[in-house]
């Protein structure tokens, strides 16, 4: 029954959403977004269970003095001093119901001067690893890699002015030459086919998944093996 | 070790050094680039110019402060080149980072560049509502289910240039910035084409790819990563020369950009002439094992 | 079918473009010196907005003959009375020769004018259009292809799953990241590391997610015989209690509910980057033996695969972005690419059942290769013949395949 019950909830609902999809008349047409919204109102009290799980863990390798306790301790402060400047409006106006962003406000300042630069650090530090992988994994092994190779070379220059100057003595005539050109004709043509391609497949896979898992083929998902 | 092993087995930090010189370098000189619009920008510049006084431009702040820097540019291109149309402005955000960044972008660009400007009439900060793509699914047949009041708590009603909006087919372009998720994919698929909304987008050049497939049927145009912005800036200048004096981090941000391709490729290239190295060293030695058998 | 689309739309696009060019050209050596008195739009039509819950009428109207030369653009104005003031409720710009108007009550009639109006603000106005009034439907029209296409395609992978059921043997390619599963396991066992699984960092309501959750109960239950530690940090509430709930139901299908911990996974940050951090951290103090990344993934994939990378683990990544599957496959062992992330647990689990589904998407790639190849073919010839017949057939397919938005 545990397991029946969510079941048939997901049959039924995966059901009338695919039809409601062509049918716009009510109570059909709004259904599609009535249950984006219900998920939502799920998400933000799931949230809590989040919360919880993230104070629980940390709180028990504090307490227990795991070896790596201090990073929990880090987490649990930053969680705590983030909810308490928000949810109190320190530093802003008054009471719960307070602007949160407001100039000056404790949270905002956090936020400004804390959490942008450090969510900043983190996605600058992909340039470093783009460089590391390249220089691992562009390497002409074989014809593939080769033509990989080459592709990257005229996309990494022609996105920079350095690019149209290294070519722009060409005569107008073999201006398809020019690696801006290149590199505009690589991501729209092959680039462009082969994503489209991919995108296909994951278009057709998409609609086999949720056919599994709308017909209860696909139960791991709810914690139970398929039968 | 051999001098090509050495190199071949480089310790990633000293690539990572390189790269860091071949950011800071450049912007401690101030090194920049001239950029040229190209077809997917301009598209969207076109757009933009092409639309009549008082049309109504949704702007989605889809992105948060990691991607600031790629991102940043591009709305205070297209923020100055709304105002100076004069075009309301309706700006909201998918991501809860969002809120701040539009805040933070009335203050530095709408008021301060364009003090005339009045909240409510010519521009509106709808702020953040979480949803998604679930959002975008509800203010497609009503905006109002969703927005009951601004970000500021203003009744959605009171505001003067709300009050003929009535779902997302009431704007005349849609533009999102931000190229994770939610963001311009999920603007095309679920405002943009059943709405019949055009969508123009700009994204980190990360994600930028990615969107390519919808350009430009679903997607009018597409700004990709700090290039992208720099072109738009470019345009902007060139359309409107009085913009040359105003801040333009996309322009400047291409020179640091420009060197440390080089230094990538030049990477790849020791990178590919160690490879080689090895693999003739590799066959000599397995050629003179041949000779012994 | 979307790639075909697009490059008959390109072509189409490039065509109009080019003949738009020619014409205004045209017109341009033709313009007169001397003002005229601007013309206004005719024959404006006004109609329920077809294939929509209501809310919507469309007003079409035949363009100015002054539109080439001096028009901006086109106001429509509205009034629901035929004798009482009109307001405007919408600007088209110019060469638009219909307009949505988004804002009706079904319970009202209304009539429209559309004016021309030209660089010096000059207007013109149309005349009334007939009544029109918005009313919901019970069936959108445009959609009848989509319904045709996919229920073509759903019927195949209900015909095949039912077909799988009578225990036909079905062949399957082979799945190099997939067979490589065992071996990554058995690997951290040896080495007495733990296991890191990392879901993607979407919610529940992404079906990659439910994908990198259904691979996470198989890879479960192999690791709990193996008794190896595992450590799933979730980005998402609902996919922590999921994914707690499916490695709990892992370790008692294996028999090992006592060696289940509710630590294995736990709940980090909803932020991309925090979270990325937070798992970065993980990997270098705890230096798993092996990392999955199956699921969604952003800018944050080749952060995560890099560091797993610099760290000597076996990686194992899947995910249905396109634009991340390239760092994966830089800095992975093995990639699991698009369809096979979603086919991963049909293929893992062996049932037939599952399989079949599999079965299914291949008439789908059936249809879509046939559609581009005669669209692709049906176009060319067109190009190079000129004949009308072609043509009409190309515009056919080009219909069949697109999706018209009201």
């Amino acid at each position: 029954m545990r397991r029946q019950i969510p079941l048939v909830i997901t049959f039924i609902v995966g059901s009338v959403l695919i039809i409601s999809v062509f049918i716009p008349h009510k109570p059909f047409g709004r259904l599609g977004e009535n249950f984006s919204v219900y998920f939502d109102i799920i998400a933000v009290f799931a949230f809590i269970l989040g919360g919880g799980n993230l104070l629980r863990v940390h709180g028990n390798r504090i307490y227990r003095k795991h070896k790596d306790w201090p990073y929990s301790m880090v987490t649990v402060a930053g969680f705590l001093v983030m909810m308490i400047a928000g949810l109190f409006k320190i530093g802003g106006s008054p009471g719960i119901t307070g602007d949160l962003t407001e100039p000056g406000s404790m949270f905002e300042e956090l936020y400004m001067y804390v959490f942008t630069p450090l969510m900043a650090t983190m996605f600058a530090l992909l340039a470093f690893f783009v460089a590391s992988a390249s220089y691992r994994a562009f390497r002409a092994k074989n014809r593939e890699a080769t033509i990989l190779l080459l592709a990257a070379f005229v996309i990494l220059l022609g996105r920079t002015p350095f690019g149209v100057k290294l070519t722009s003595w060409l005569p107008g005539s073999l201006s398809f030459l020019e690696i801006p050109n290149l590199a505009t004709w690589i991501m729209s043509v092959p680039n462009m086919a082969g994503q489209r391609a991919i995108l296909i497949g994951i278009a057709l896979g998409v609609i086999a998944m949720a056919l599994r898992v709308i017909l209860g083929v696909e139960r791991t998902y709810l914690g139970a093996d398929s039968d | 070790m051999s001098f090509f092993e050495t190199i071949a087995n480089i310790d990633r930090r000293v690539i990572f050094l390189f790269i860091g010189f071949a950011v800071i370098i450049p912007v401690l000189l101030s090194f920049s680039c001239t950029e040229e619009a190209s077809p997917i920008v301009q598209a969207i510049f076109d757009k933009i110019e092409s639309l009549p006084e008082g049309s109504k431009v949704l702007m989605s702040f889809d992105y948060g402060p990691s991607t600031v820097p790629e991102i940043q540019p591009m709305i205070d291109a297209l923020l100055r080149h709304c105002c100076e149309k004069n075009l309301r402005i309706y700006m909201m955000a998918l991501w809860g980072t969002g809120h701040n960044l539009i805040s933070e972008s009335m203050v530095d660009i709408i008021e301060h560049e364009f003090p005339h400007k009045v909240y409510g009439v010519d521009y509106v900060n709808l702020g953040y509502k979480a949803g998604n793509q679930g959002l975008i699914n509800v203010i497609l047949t009503d905006m109002k289910k969703m927005y009951t009041t601004d970000a500021v708590g203003t009744e959605i009603d009171a505001v003067p240039m709300m009050v003929d909006i009535r779902n997302l087919k009431s704007f005349d372009v849609i533009l999102s910035l931000g190229g994770g998720f939610p963001g311009v994919k999920e603007w095309v698929l679920f405002g943009g084409d059943p709405g019949n909304v055009p969508v123009a987008g700009g994204a980190t050049a990360v994600s930028a790819p990615l969107l390519y497939p919808y350009y430009p049927r679903q997607l009018l145009g597409l700004l990709g990563g700090i290039k992208g912005a720099a072109e738009y800036e470019s345009a902007l200048i060139k359309g409107y020369p009085k913009f040359k004096t105003h801040s333009h981090p996309g322009i400047d941000m291409m020179g640091p950009q420009t060197v440390a391709h080089i230094v990538i490729v030049i990477f790849i290239v020791i990178g590919n002439i160690t490879f080689f190295v090895a693999r003739r060293k590799e066959g000599d030695e397995r050629g003179e094992r041949g000779i012994l058998k | 079918m979307k790639a075909f689309s697009h490059s008959l739309i390109s072509c189409c696009l490039l065509g109009s473009i080019l003949l738009a060019t020619t014409d205004s050209i045209a017109q341009v050596e033709c313009s007169d010196s001397v003002p005229s008195p601007l013309l206004p739009p005719s024959e404006v039509i006004a109609e329920d907005h077809p294939g929509d819950a209501g809310g919507a009428i469309i007003v079409r109207w035949k363009l100015s003959p002054d539109e080439a030369k001096r028009i901006t653009g086109y106001e429509i104005l509205r009034s629901t009375s035929p004798t009482g003031e009109f307001s405007s409720v919408g600007f088209a710009a110019t060469g638009a020769n219909r307009y949505v108007d988004a804002n009706t009550e079904d319970s009202l009639t209304y009539y429209y004018k559309v004016v021309a109006v030209d660089v010096n603000k000059n207007a013109s106005e149309s005349e009334l259009s007939p009544p029109a009034r918005s009313s919901a439907q019970w069936f959108n029209f445009h959609l009848l292809n989509l319904l045709i296409i996919g229920g073509l395609i759903c019927g195949a992978v209900i015909y095949f799953i039912a077909h799988a059921k009578k225990g036909k043997k079905l062949f399957l390619r082979r799945i190099a990241g997939l067979e490589a599963v065992d071996e990554a396991i058995g690997r951290a066992t040896e080495m007495g590391r733990p296991i890191l699984f990392i879901p993607g960092i979407l919610d529940m309501d992404d079906v990659q997610t439910i994908a990198g959750i259904t691979i996470l109960g198989r890879v479960a239950k192999t690791i709990a015989q193996y008794e190896t530690k595992l450590n799933v940090p979730t980005s998402r509430s609902i996919v922590m209690s999921t994914a707690m709930e499916t490695v709990k139901e892992a370790y008692i299908s294996a028999g090992r509910a006592d060696a289940y911990s509710d630590d294995f996974v736990h709940y980090v940050t909803d932020e991309q980057f925090g979270y990325v951090a937070a798992v970065d951290g993980i990997m270098v103090r705890e230096r798993p033996a092996t990392c999955f990344y199956i699921g969604a993934f952003f800018a944050e994939s080749l952060i995560m695969a890099e560091t797993g990378n610099s760290i000597g683990a076996i990686q194992i990544a899947g995910t249905a972005m396109p634009a991340q599957l390239p760092f994966f496959v830089a800095a992975c062992d093995y990639t699991l690419i698009g369809e096979e992330l979603f086919a991963a647990s049909a293929y893992l689990s062996g049932e037939p059942k599952q399989l079949g589904s599999l079965k299914g998407q291949d008439v789908g790639k059936i249809i879509a290769m046939s559609a581009i190849v005669i669209g692709a073919a049906l176009e060319t010839i067109f190009a190079i013949s000129g004949s009308s017949l072609f043509g009409s057939l190309a515009e056919l397919m080009h219909k069949l395949f697109s999706i018209v938005a009201g």
